[in-house]
């Protein structure tokens, strides 16, 4: 935006609806609209619509990437790496270029994803990339049906040199561990975050420590303390499972590539096609109609997609990559187990003198496996020392999960700080009343949170620990979440409003099955005074105005205020077109109810399509972007612009353990969150049920298990890598607070991450609460229950 | 998945002359409700030349019991068994089995002949890799066998045996030509084996043609429990079922199989000895469970195993009725 550009002070109001909102000042830009009231007093904004797509999806007529279909389309077969360290002799392709119907075969020249050799020159000699994992993609075939690509990629010769290899955690920080990569390591980071800082040491298999976060004395907080309390935490690696696992199709032609592909950012398939392929950006065309679920780990082209664009580019025909239930687990991303040794002081008034944290989890071959932010941003501490170290093993990269870090870190953290609780004798909720105490959107929100949960759930009725006689035990517990309130640069709507009353709305985001269309809709909707189904809405096409990745939990919170500018910027010029047919001023009329009308009086007016016609209206085009949140951020880098107002969100959870099989039942959940102004309470009780079930699948399921002596996943299917299931799925009743903060013209913000961050803490502290043992290790399987409960 | 022939046999005779036609260069196999195969096939463990279809021989269906027992042809369908009133008030131990494996939609398909026969649910087992190598070291058995596992930690993944072992249950097989013969259940299994193309004792050119369950005696009490991690669709940590045969308050005798913890299901006579004698009380069920256990061999990552059995075991005939 143009410096010259004029800023008004404006009266605005933030807190919570309904009981705390107040008058705040903020300079706001000039253009932006008025603010909006609350939700209450809105006409679609705020209304459960129904979600835009479902009739596609439930009669199939949705075109996910799987469907994606094209005239002489050829079928892919990964060749994947059968060990799990291995120097490359040869490659012999020759049998499968010969097979019938095979149109092309193509060897990786790199891999992405993982680490990268700060000094490449160690392995500038190789001819192909070592093989650091097994099930790494090393080429592919491209053949006229999917039964050829198959045959043919078996009759690909690999020639392995073995190395020795590593694939535990534990096993792989021993000194004399089988190195994974020769020497230090850099992470990049992806659209949906992950990444490690640059420039860390690196000894063996182990790079760190990163101390973000670090400060005061913490000698000197633990001697200041009147109690400490210390756990050594264990959590699992957990895989991507989402419906459609991921796929590409890639037709490549003289003049443009045109990529469809299952992706949580067209942008980011882009941007790495462009930057592998050293095309320019407007020659490269991303379309994703419909993703079929996304978790963090669907950016880019991947290396599947830099051998389906290959394939294309050598067969000169449209090539179709959709990676296998196996793959899917191996090769795409997963989120680092952890080893959490954390030790908190506090005196005896609960005040908290010291946090110390020195975290190892591993990522496979890729860096990225810190334990999150809350240790050191949560609650006020004068004195926090932290250590995150990352651990290479021979296992497939990590890559972002849904609140990555965060996750394992708040199952550790608010353990502990439960466990601070039991110690000092206080009511878990009541210590976190004393101590969440910093000036910021999530804490106030949080404060709320913890007392409506008490309430609804019943928390005054929850016993000491371990007190039922029999031998299956019940128990209460709840965790607290904190995830950034992020924004992102560059996100605009465009609108297109034609004489006949038709209305299209355009962004370059993307519907990964959040809803998005649908809220999208809802904001343009509301400021035309339509309803959200006279709204056409067109997403995830890279040739639409940018908008923002499905990860951070940033879309609405990015999306929303944009596409109410531009709707406010269409309306204001409707308006001043219409208003001379009405014999009123411009200011005077107002978009309700399908009708553009004399603010006070009905009657003067013109139904929305009439007025257009009436005033000979062809085509009106409206762009508008995302403003900088009015009150600014805290850090800005890159696209991401991170609030200094957290999003909160606080758990409850009733859990049945039963003592003499080990089996840990989650019973029922509350969930009590905010997301600034909710835009679809019933779309954002969605997202919340999903990150609750896939908190409870993390806490008593999920869990990638592989054989040591080959790195071979054994468990890379949805029979024995368990999730939950339709009996397990506890009942969940999810509560929303209306939270306003002043910030920008819908005040909207995510959830996707906050629903899950808090749920496996929650049920680990219920089944403290039911078994007065603390379960330090995840997932809560029947031998890891056993375990604990036999513990000192 | 590799191409491959499809053939519907009319006849029993029929499909047994196709079943002997079978070699390694061009393997035949057959199929019932085709739940087990297709898995093996889409792994690429099985990967037959030619596929017999069983589900087009109607003699091969029915479920008839009277006065001699029972007879279950070896299509009917799980979901049959769970259903059917006879087999839910003679036999509750093997209508609770099917009516707790795996899915409805499997138990609409999947026969008692398929469950009888399908392979192990090893992790190293399914895997091709692993089929590919030299002998698989096994670290990872936190599923396997605690007792019986010094040649093989695989498990026997049928739970309907497990039942049908306590009911004394035989198979039935033809090799066409009105040759056959019946094999009590505990013979026709056989601990899993990579090395071998199937985990019972049926030859090429065999079909299982139906299961035969001994007549239930009046004061017979029975139950069966499978304990899972998660409820729906798991498989289990043990199975187990129980069938007492009662004199007043007293058992006469008693029949207690483990399933999944040894490499075909188990019979625990300790643990029936410790009952024969006793009312069933919290402190004969718990001796019996303890019994149950004591010759178990966990190995390093399946000792959990060992704790949820007993408990299962005390369960199971606790609620024995």
């Amino acid at each position: 935006m143009s410096s010259a550009e004029s800023f008004e002070q404006r009266s605005l109001h933030a807190g919570i609806v309904g009981e705390t909102l107040q008058p705040v000042s903020r300079k706001v830009p000039a253009t932006e609209p008025p603010e909006w009231p609350t939700n209450a007093e809105l006409q679609v904004v705020g209304k459960n619509a129904p979600r835009m797509d479902a009739l596609e999806k439930v009669t199939g007529r949705a075109r996910y990437t799987f469907d994606v279909q094209l005239p002489g389309m050829l079928y892919t077969r990964v060749i994947n790496s059968t060990v799990p360290h291995a120097r490359i002799k040869s490659i012999d392709t020759s049998r499968a270029e010969q097979y019938p119907g095979v149109r092309a075969v193509h060897v990786l020249e790199r891999l992405l994803m993982a680490a990268e050799l700060r000094d490449s020159s160690a392995e500038a000699d190789e001819r192909y990339p070592l093989v650091r994992f097994n099930g790494q993609p090393i080429a592919a075939v491209a053949a006229t049906s999917a039964r050829a690509a198959e045959a043919a990629a078996r009759l690909v010769r690999i020639e392995y040199e073995p190395l020795p290899h590593v694939t535990e955690l534990e096993d792989a920080m021993q000194p004399d561990a089988p190195a994974v990569f020769p020497g230090p390591t850099e992470q990049s980071a992806s659209a949906g975050g992950g990444g490690a800082p640059r420039g860390l040491p690196q000894k063996g298999n182990l790079r760190g420590p990163s101390k973000g976060g670090s400060r005061g004395e913490i000698e000197r907080g633990f001697r200041e303390a009147d109690v400490i309390v210390e756990g050594e935490y264990r959590t699992q690696v957990q895989t991507h499972t989402p419906l459609e696992t991921h796929g590409i199709v890639a037709d490549w032609r003289d003049d443009e590539l045109t990529l469809y592909s299952s992706t949580q950012h067209v942008f980011s398939v882009r941007e790495e096609a462009a930057e592998v392929f050293k095309l320019p950006e407007e020659k490269i065309r991303v379309v994703s109609d419909y993703t079929g679920g996304g978790f963090g780990a669907k950016y880019g082209i991947g290396n599947y997609g830099t051998l389906a664009i290959h394939l294309s580019r050598k067969a000169r025909a449209p090539v179709r990559m959709v990676l296998d239930r196996r793959e899917e687990h191996v090769s795409v991303g997963n989120r680092p187990s952890s080893l959490q040794r954390l030790k908190i002081g506090a005196r005896s008034d609960g005040t908290l003198t010291a946090i110390q944290l020195r975290s190892f989890g591993t990522g496979g071959v890729a860096a990225g496996a810190g334990v999150g932010s809350c240790q050191h941003s949560m609650y006020p501490c004068p004195n926090v020392s932290i250590e995150h170290y990352d651990v290479f093993t021979n296992a497939g990269p990590c890559a972002a999960f849904r609140g990555p870090g965060q996750a394992q870190g708040i199952f550790a953290f608010e353990q502990a700080i439960d466990a601070l609780a039991a110690r000092l004798q206080m009511d878990p909720v009541a210590l976190r009343n004393k101590i969440d105490t910093r000036d910021a959107d999530d804490v106030r929100a949080r404060a709320a949170e913890r007392r409506i949960g008490a309430e609804k759930f019943g928390w005054s009725k929850r016993r000491a620990p371990g007190s039922d006689p029999g031998p299956i035990k019940h128990g209460l517990g709840m965790a607290q979440s904190m995830w950034p309130y992020i924004v992102n640069s560059y996100t605009t709507c465009e609108l297109r409003i034609s004489g006949s009353g038709s209305v299209d709305a355009f962004c370059g985001t993307q519907d990964i099955g959040t809803g998005t269309r649908t809220v999208f809709a809802q904001v343009v909707a509301e400021e035309l005074g339509l309803q959200p189904e006279e709204i056409t809405v067109h997403v995830g096409d890279t040739r639409f105005p940018p908008g923002p990745p499905s990860g951070g939990s940033r879309v609405t919170s990015s999306l929303t205020p944009a596409a109410r500018n531009a709707a406010y910027a269409a309306a204001r010029d409707i308006a001043n077109r219409v208003a001379p047919l009405l014999d009123v001023k411009a200011e005077e009329l107002v978009f309700r109810g399908g009708r553009i009308e004399k603010r006070d009086d009905p009657a003067t007016s013109l139904a929305f399509a009439e007025a257009l016609q009436r005033a000979g209206i062809e085509t009106l085009v409206h762009r508008a972007d995302r403003r900088d949140d009015y009150a600014g951020y805290a850090r800005k880098s890159g696209e991401l612009n991170i609030s200094p107002h957290a999003i909160g969100g606080v758990q409850f959870a009733e859990v049945s353990v039963d003592t003499e099989t080990g089996v840990v039942k989650v019973e029922r959940v509350l969930a009590v969150h905010d997301c600034g102004r909710p835009i679809n309470p019933k779309l954002v009780e969605s997202q919340i049920l999903g990150g609750v079930i896939q908190g409870v699948s993390y806490a008593l399921y999920e869990d990638r298990r592989l054989d040591a002596a080959t790195g071979v996943q054994l468990n890379a299917n949805i029979d024995q890598y368990k999730m939950v299931g339709a009996r397990e799925t506890p009942a969940i009743e999810v509560h929303l607070i209306e939270l306003l903060g002043g910030q920008s013209s819908t005040d909207a913000r995510g959830v996707a991450e906050p629903a899950n961050v808090a749920t496996a803490a929650a049920v680990a502290n219920a089944f403290f609460n039911a078994t007065g043992k603390r379960i330090y290790t995840l997932p809560m399987t029947p031998a890891n229950v056993l375990a604990a409960l036999r513990s000192e | 998945m590799k191409s491959f022939e499809w053939v519907d046999a009319r006849s029993i005779d029929e499909a047994a002359a196709l079943l002997a036609d079978t070699s390694p260069r061009k393997p035949v196999v057959a199929k019932a409700g085709g739940m087990d195969l297709l898995d093996l096939m889409k792994e690429g463990i099985v990967s037959p030349a030619r596929v017999i279809n069983l589900k087009s021989i109607a003699a091969l269906g029915g479920v008839q019991i009277d006065m001699s027992g029972m007879r279950l042809g070896a299509l009917v369908t799980l979901a049959e068994i769970e259903r059917h009133g006879g087999i839910r008030s003679h036999y509750r131990a093997l209508a609770e089995a099917a009516a707790h494996a795996a899915t409805p939609q499997v138990r609409n398909a999947a026969t008692i002949g398929g469950n009888l026969l399908q392979r192990p649910r090893c992790w190293y087992f399914r895997n091709d890799h692993f089929h590919q190598v030299a002998k698989a070291e096994y670290s990872e058995h936190q599923h396997h066998a605690i007792f019986e596992n010094e040649q093989t930690v695989m498990v026997h993944a049928s739970t309907l045996a497990t039942a049908l072992l306590a009911y004394d249950a035989s198979v039935h097989l033809a090799s066409g030509a009105g040759s056959a013969r019946t094999v009590a259940l505990k013979e026709f299994l056989l601990p899993p084996s990579m090395e071998r193309e199937r985990d019972t004792i049926i030859t090429d050119g065999e079909i299982l043609t139906h299961v035969s369950v001994p007549a239930i005696q009046p004061n017979t009490r029975c139950a069966y429990h499978k304990q899972t991690e998660r409820d729906s669709y798991d498989w289990p940590i043990c199975d187990v079922a129980v069938v007492l045969q009662m004199k007043d308050a007293f058992v006469a005798s008693a029949k207690i199989v483990l399933g999944w913890v040894a490499p075909t299901p188990r019979r625990a006579v300790a643990s029936e000895e410790a009952l024969v004698g006793r009312e069933i009380t919290e402190q004969s069920a718990t001796e019996a469970a303890a019994a149950a256990v004591a010759a178990a061999t966990p190995l390093p990552k399946n000792a959990y195993k060992v704790d949820v059995l007993k408990a299962v075991v005390k369960r199971t005939i606790l609620s024995a009725r």
